[in-house]
């Protein structure tokens, strides 16, 4: 079965690595921005934890993925929050596991909506080497690589637990 | 323009069974928004929480996102409209769709095609969508049941029978200021009989639970099916407004009045105009909405309508959030069923 760190270990390993990152590319006073849900999560800790001075974005894409005429529309979504300029601003993008990388595609597509960023770096607490697309994270708490029969689950915000579930082995259920 | 050779008769006794068959897809999805007849309280609620979350995209900087990127919606117009015709195309647009308007008057119509023809010509052109306004009750079932399966009709007015997308924007302005329908008191006020948007709406307030809700209007423009609309019938202003909520006025269809209905507008303003002088008959905190356009001095008084109460221009705001929901629900519930 695969090995997966614990969420303190996840958590200090971006927050140390993002705060190296931000010093060595000069991102001054960047914002941060968490995908709904499990990315708002991560990006709630990181954005106390570097003591981020502007206050923390929440992206909702779901009106902008690409799997809408397959799977409908879901009522009652939050709609995004990005209380600051998006224009020549430094974004941290935080979502809590990379796959396709088709969520991301959603999320810039939707960002440059309000505005043109300075840069967008991407965090990811797990990164499950499964990119579908050219875009890869900046900053990941941990590469693994998932049996068919695995699947990650994350649960919050308050306590933050992520653990790796099995899941009965019956075929592709991605439709 | 040359009479379509429509079938249309007044909306069949068991309506809301075949309502309710016609626009749900077999997983109970909104496919085609026809009448609000035959909609479960769950599903007009969707449509509502649909529309708050459209709502914000109004606040972007970018208005549009591209949930229909790629898809046609075709406004059909065959009577005339602005405010829900270009809520539609705006709605249409935010969702990226690409949107014909098709002024019937000057179109092929008016040179003797049918409508079914030229329903066909529009389906060869590969449109997704058509957004009907007709003067006749049943235009919309009519062209539902006649499309290709994988085209979505959106009922935008049909004569004096439902104009399903003004009862939900009123639905969401209400839920909005309000919060919730239970232990609402509705008024109604004005031309009932003539008024498609006073029969959805007060089916969509039974449906969503509202306490009571109450026609007022003379008895020359009470509906004849009045019994058994679940509603309390009033005569005057001053017993109906009583300790209501919200009041809806209606305009005075003087373009669907045949006959002798009223002695005159100056008489109608005197009984049923919506004063300051009525409006404290109502809870201090009600709300004034009207579906437009409004005829200043013949069923509201300007400082009434432009007044603190009045939500007038809510309505027409959140009329474009929800024709987003119901575009994009109906679209959904095409796409999904055809993936099954």
């Amino acid at each position: 079965m695969t090995q997966l760190s614990s969420v303190d270990q996840l958590l200090n390993k971006i927050e140390s690595d993002l705060s190296s990152y931000i010093h060595d590319h000069n991102l001054n006073d960047p914002a941060i921005i968490g995908i709904h849900t499990g990315g708002v999560w991560v990006a709630e800790h990181l954005h106390k934890a570097l003591d981020i001075k502007l206050p923390l974005g929440h992206l909702n894409i779901t009106f902008y993925r690409d799997d809408y005429s397959q799977k409908g529309l879901h009522p009652r979504v939050k709609p995004s929050q990005l209380p600051f300029p998006i224009e020549d601003q430094h974004i941290i993008l935080v979502d809590d596991v990379l796959m396709s990388g088709r969520t991301v595609r959603a999320a810039l597509n939707e960002l440059f909506d309000y505005g043109r960023p300075a840069s967008v770096t991407l965090v990811t607490l797990i990164d499950l080497q499964s990119r579908q697309l050219p875009i890869q994270a900046d900053v990941v708490g941990q590469s693994i690589k998932l049996a068919v029969n695995e699947r990650i689950k994350l649960s919050g915000p308050d306590p933050l637990v992520i653990g790796i579930e099995q899941v009965p082995d019956i075929g592709n259920l991605n439709t | 323009m040359t009479k379509e050779p429509l079938q249309l008769s007044s909306p069949p006794t068991d309506a809301f069974t075949q309502s309710t068959q016609l626009q749900l897809n077999s997983q109970g999805q909104l496919r085609h928004f026809l009448s609000i007849n035959g909609l479960s309280k769950e599903l007009l609620t969707e449509i509502l929480d649909t529309a708050d979350s459209f709502v914000s995209v109004g606040n972007k900087t970018v208005k549009n996102v591209p949930l229909l990127r790629g898809k046609t919606v075709a406004n059909l117009f065959f009577e005339h409209s602005t405010r829900t015709r270009t809520t539609f195309e705006l709605a249409a647009k935010r969702l990226s769709a690409d949107v014909l308007n098709i002024n019937i008057s000057t179109s092929a119509t008016s040179k003797g095609e049918s409508l079914k023809d030229m329903l066909q010509n529009l389906e060869a052109m590969a449109c997704d969508m058509f957004v009907i306004r007709h003067a006749d009750s049943g235009a919309a079932h009519f062209i539902a049941q006649h499309v290709c399966p994988d085209i979505a009709v959106i009922n935008a007015g049909d004569g004096s029978h439902e104009h399903p997308t003004q009862a939900m924007l009123d639905m969401l302005t209400i839920r909005h200021h309000k919060k919730n329908f239970e232990g609402l008191k509705v008024a109604i006020i004005g031309d009932v009989l003539h008024s498609r948007v006073a029969r959805s709406e007060i089916l969509a307030l039974n449906t969503l639970g509202v306490e009571e809700v109450r026609i007022i209007c003379p008895n020359t423009l009470l509906p004849h099916d009045a019994d058994s609309l679940n509603v309390k019938v009033f005569r005057d202003l001053d017993s109906g407004l009583e300790d209501v909520d919200v009041i809806t006025t209606l305009r005075l269809q003087k373009e669907r009045m045949n006959s002798a209905f009223l002695p005159s507008e100056q008489e109608f303003y005197k009984r049923y105009g919506l004063k300051r002088s009525v409006l404290k008959l109502a809870k201090p905190d009600a709300l004034i909405m009207h579906p437009g356009p409004m005829n200043r001095g013949v069923e509201i008084e300007s400082e009434v309508a432009d007044g603190a109460q009045s939500v007038i221009l809510d309505q027409v705001h959140f009329g474009v959030a929800v024709r987003m929901a119901i575009l994009s629900m109906a679209m959904s519930g095409q796409t999904t069923t055809k993936t099954l």
